[in-house]
């Protein structure tokens, strides 16, 4: 159990940057992911703080240690790969007890941690399998249990559940965060699906062009984001941004609501919405069309939960409505985030 | 910065390659140092053989393409190699493509049976063959070897193919198919002409085959005149005990870089299909 | 509001024919292949068969059939069971030393550096060469009196004034020299086809070799060497195949001398063909050949399935 940092954290390839400066300070026994589009560095930072690339400046520390020109095997990590990278020649056995013999433990200790290890993700049956006899939730179990035979002090997770059947990505969310919290190991992971994202982290570090755009807890980031960049990855479907009187105006889909399903408080905003065509998506209903009165060249989404029982056609107008405080604003040149302020009220057309 | 280990790491890789490219060059070396080399200076055992103690001569060159049949034989061994490229194309790329796509698991077995008589020697098929070619009235002619060339060549090349049109994916062909054309004319069309990088390597690993020969070569054509580079070489720029260094390195040497040459071109698309056609059957 | 009517494609009608069907179009753009290489290897092949079940000479025109007469001779004569020895003992010392070689360039030639282009030609050079040719270039090394091995030894101290090996004119150096020449000829075949089954190796299962903590002889030896083992045994089964088929290397450097010390069963089944005319023999000295090219045959087959170890 360690903290992680990196200071002022560099990764230059010839002609492109792949990580602008990061500063990142991961608390013990913290999960932290690393959430971004492919391409935004955080796979480079990862494989850096794994001693897999060798940084171009900065610092990285372990435990307080400075790591920088420390190979991988004596950084006290333990990694897991987004193709589980097993030994296809090894049997799950021998899998799991690579690193315990390339570190010189001794003989009659492996057999009893490879157990442990086993026992720990439910496989002591597929031991003697090779890789290949394995389904893709048994393989990740398998390269989870390489990874925790160590005892590291952190845990390096590059997308696991990436390659996972959709239907099997929850669950072995669930699982794999159930059995963080009882490790308690510091957890660094990778993934550029913002689910996975808000489901797992205690923080979440949204990276993007290399640098970090904003660091905090799941709630912050999506109701508090630090820029357009972050509202619009967060969420599904994104928040809305339309230009009003040259500011960006955010508002998430569930927030604007049919006036009968929105709380009659002083602080909404009323805005008319016209509706263009409706998605019934089972468990809500996903609302296409614009702001006549705000923005009336936009696309606007708004998700309607199951809870929400207002009739809505397409083809009409109805009169929606936002809380104040849900509304965010942005800078249109640079993206970030300026202070509220009042709308003006819209006298309909 | 610099970690002594990985920097002797780095030097004793440095080394390993130098030695083995050393090891693997060093007759062509010596054999163009040679060419160069005027006889007085070549034949005096006392003389460095790495300088030229002798100013370095054209004559062993001007020997070799004036006052031999050399010029006779690079003619003969480009017309064969011209020709059988051709026959082989014209065998494999269809045959190729037919069990790489046309002919289910009983054209894999085919597929293998082909490529295993590649593996048949020809120090078995000579005899029989040399019966056969003396039998078309076919003997001391170029012609034989292009008769029998294709042997060897066909049954690798369409190995080669079948791996090469495998990786090509089956929705293009279809859609060329949807499109209104026939099979054939997907085949000629459409794969083809994605094909050509394979093609290109087939040409060049045939042609190779066809200037390594040399049991063929030797056995079939009897007049000098009429040898290929790869037997007349070795065989008649010797008189009785007297070789004739300098021209025959000079002769080796051009006869074998210019091809490897090529051959690096496309080596990366060799592996490729061998891997594949290897790997998965 | 109507959009104007498209044009319709006329959909060309033609009556399904060969060209369409699979399985006609397969066989008949096989059949050429396939009836070539029946007519021109199939059937001499099964000549020569016959042919060793008779006596047939340079001169003869009507064959007798003999049964095993050709083999028995054969398995007696002490300079066929010499070619026998010496095939065996070519084939099997070369191909061992281009394993351990071969596996030692590919690894060193996995790291990236400037110029790889011209080392891998320069690699390649012995395989792709004419055989006969880079045989004669070695013949010009190992010349008796003006070898350049000679000469560079000697002058660097490491032979003294009577040391002046006859690399082609003493048997067991004769031996030697032979095997040195099949190995620098398969060796960069059997390089090559290792470089690619290294590069196949996902970079992951080094990384996560890495992680894991596996020091360099670890790492080689328990990861990388298994993996590329199956694809390297591939090679090396074509080495065995060129090496023991091989002819030319015999015939260039040494005719099978000095006394019949490094014929091989492909050499001796020609010079007993066309020195000897008897053709018979010949061809039963080069069946011999078959029953180890078979078993390499299968062994290859089966080693290229199993590899797809991932």
């Amino acid at each position: 159990m360690a903290t992680v940092e990196t200071k002022a954290l560099r990764k230059e390839f010839t002609g492109h940057t792949a990580v602008d400066g990061v500063d990142l300070a991961i608390r013990e026994g913290e999960f932290l992911v690393l959430l971004g589009p492919s391409g935004c560095g955080k796979t480079t930072l990862l494989r850096m703080i794994a001693g897999l690339e060798t940084q171009t400046s900065g610092d990285i520390l372990i435990g307080g240690k400075v790591v920088n020109e420390l190979p991988p095997r004596t950084r006290k990590i333990a990694m897991v790969f987004q193709s589980y990278a097993l030994y296809p020649h090894l049997s799950v056995a021998k899998n799991i007890a690579f690193p315990l013999k390339a570190q010189g433990a001794p003989r009659e200790s492996i057999a009893g941690e490879v157990e442990r290890a086993a026992k720990m993700f439910g496989i002591e049956r597929l031991l003697q399998r090779k890789p290949r006899q394995l389904s893709g939730g048994e393989r990740q179990r398998v390269a989870l249990a390489r990874a925790v035979v160590r005892h590291p002090d952190v845990f390096l997770l590059d997308e696991p559940l990436s390659n996972l059947d959709a239907k099997l990505r929850t669950l072995a969310r669930d699982e794999l965060k159930q059995f963080q919290r009882r490790l308690g190991t510091t957890t660094l992971y990778v993934t550029h699906d913002q689910v996975e994202a808000m489901g797992l982290g205690d923080r979440i570090a949204v990276m993007s062009g290399g640098k970090v755009r904003q660091l905090g807890p799941p709630q912050e980031v999506y109701d508090d984001p630090a820029d357009t960049f972050v509202a619009g990855f967060l969420g599904s479907p994104p928040m809305n941004l339309v230009t009003v009187d040259g500011v960006l105006v955010g508002f998430r889909p569930e927030q604007l609501l049919p006036v009968s399903a929105a709380s009659a408080e002083a602080a909404t905003v009323p805005m008319r919405f016209a509706v263009e065509r409706v998605e019934h998506l089972g468990a809500g209903r996903l609302l296409y069309g614009t702001l006549p009165d705000y923005a009336p060249t936009e696309k606007v989404i708004v998700s309607l939960a199951y809870t929400v029982h207002s009739s809505i056609e397409a083809g009409h107008t109805y009169e929606f409505r936002v809380h104040q405080s849900n509304l965010k604003f942005f800078d249109p040149t640079t993206g970030l985030r300026v202070p509220s302020r009042a709308l003006p009220a819209r006298k309909s057309a | 910065m610099a970690d002594p280990r990985k920097v002797a790491g780095g030097v004793v890789n440095f080394g390993v390659i130098a030695a083995f490219t050393a090891f693997a060059s060093f007759p062509f070396a010596w054999m163009l140092i040679t060419t160069f080399k005027q006889t007085r200076d070549l034949l005096d055992p006392s003389h460095n053989p790495f300088i030229y103690t002798a100013p370095p001569t054209l004559e062993h060159l001007r020997v070799l393409f004036q006052d031999t049949l050399f010029l006779h034989w690079v003619v003969n061994t480009l017309f064969v190699g011209v020709v059988v490229v051709i026959i082989t194309l014209l065998l494999a790329v269809p045959a190729g493509y037919s069990l790489a796509r046309l002919t289910g698991s009983a054209g894999e077995k085919l597929g293998i049976g082909i490529f295993l008589t590649y593996l048949v020697p020809p120090t078995i098929l000579f005899i029989p063959l040399s019966r056969l070619v003396a039998m078309l009235g076919l003997q001391d002619s170029l012609w034989a070897l292009v008769l029998v060339y294709p042997s060897f060549t066909v049954p690798f090349c369409t190995w080669l193919l079948m791996g090469f049109f495998k990786v090509i994916p089956k929705d293009v062909e279809e859609a060329a198919m949807i499109d209104g054309h026939s099979r054939f004319g997907a085949f000629l069309r459409v794969i083809l002409p994605m094909s050509v990088a394979g093609l290109l390597t087939t040409v060049i690993f045939s042609f190779t085959l066809v200037m390594q020969e040399f049991v063929y070569g030797l056995t079939f054509i009897t007049t000098s005149k009429n040898l290929t580079l790869s037997v007349g070489v070795p065989t008649f720029l010797v008189r009785g005990d007297v070789y004739f260094w300098g021209s025959l390195m000079g002769a080796c040497f051009l006869a074998s870089v210019p091809i490897a040459f090529l051959y690096n071109l496309f080596v990366d698309r060799f592996i490729a299909g061998f891997t594949v056609g290897a790997v998965k059957g | 509001m109507t959009a104007p009517a498209l044009a319709r494609p006329r959909f060309r009608e033609r009556a399904a024919g060969v060209t369409d069907s699979a399985s006609w179009l397969g066989r008949l753009m096989l059949a050429p292949a396939v009836l070539y290489i029946v007519l021109v290897v199939a059937v001499p092949f099964l000549m020569a068969i016959g042919y060793s079940f008779s006596t047939v000479t340079i001169g003869t025109s009507t064959p007798r059939f003999v049964g095993l007469e050709n083999f028995r001779s054969a398995l007696e004569d002490t300079a066929f069971l010499k070619a026998l020895g010496n095939t065996a003992i070519f084939a099997v010392v070369s191909q061992t030393l281009v394993i351990v070689l071969a596996s030692i360039l590919a690894i060193a030639l996995q790291r990236k550096f400037r110029g790889k282009w011209l080392v891998r030609m320069l690699i390649l050079l012995p395989w792709v060469a004419p055989i006969s040719l880079g045989s004669i270039g070695w013949l010009w090394i190992f010349d008796p009196v003006y070898s350049v091995i000679n000469w560079t030894l000697r002058h660097v101290g490491l032979f003294g004034p009577d040391t002046w090996p006859i690399w082609l004119g003493q048997p067991k150096l004769a031996m030697a020299s032979i095997i040195g020449v099949h190995v620098w000829r398969t060796m960069p075949l059997a390089t090559i086809i290792s470089l690619g089954g290294l590069s196949s190796i996902p970079q992951d299962i080094h990384d996560a070799a890495e992680v894991d903590g596996a020091g360099f002889f670890r790492h080689l030896f328990v990861i990388t060497l298994p993996l590329v083992l199956p694809i390297l045994l591939v090679a090396v089964l074509f080495g065995l195949v060129f090496s023991i088929t091989d002819m030319i290397v015999v015939y260039v450097l040494t005719r099978g001398g000095p006394f019949d010390s490094t014929q091989v069963l492909a050499s001796l089944a020609f010079f007993k063909s066309i020195d000897g005319g008897d053709l018979s023999g010949g061809a039963a000295v080069a069946l011999f050949l078959l029953p180890v090219l078979a078993v390499c045959a299968v062994l290859l087959l089966r080693l290229a399935r199993r590899s797809e170890v991932v």
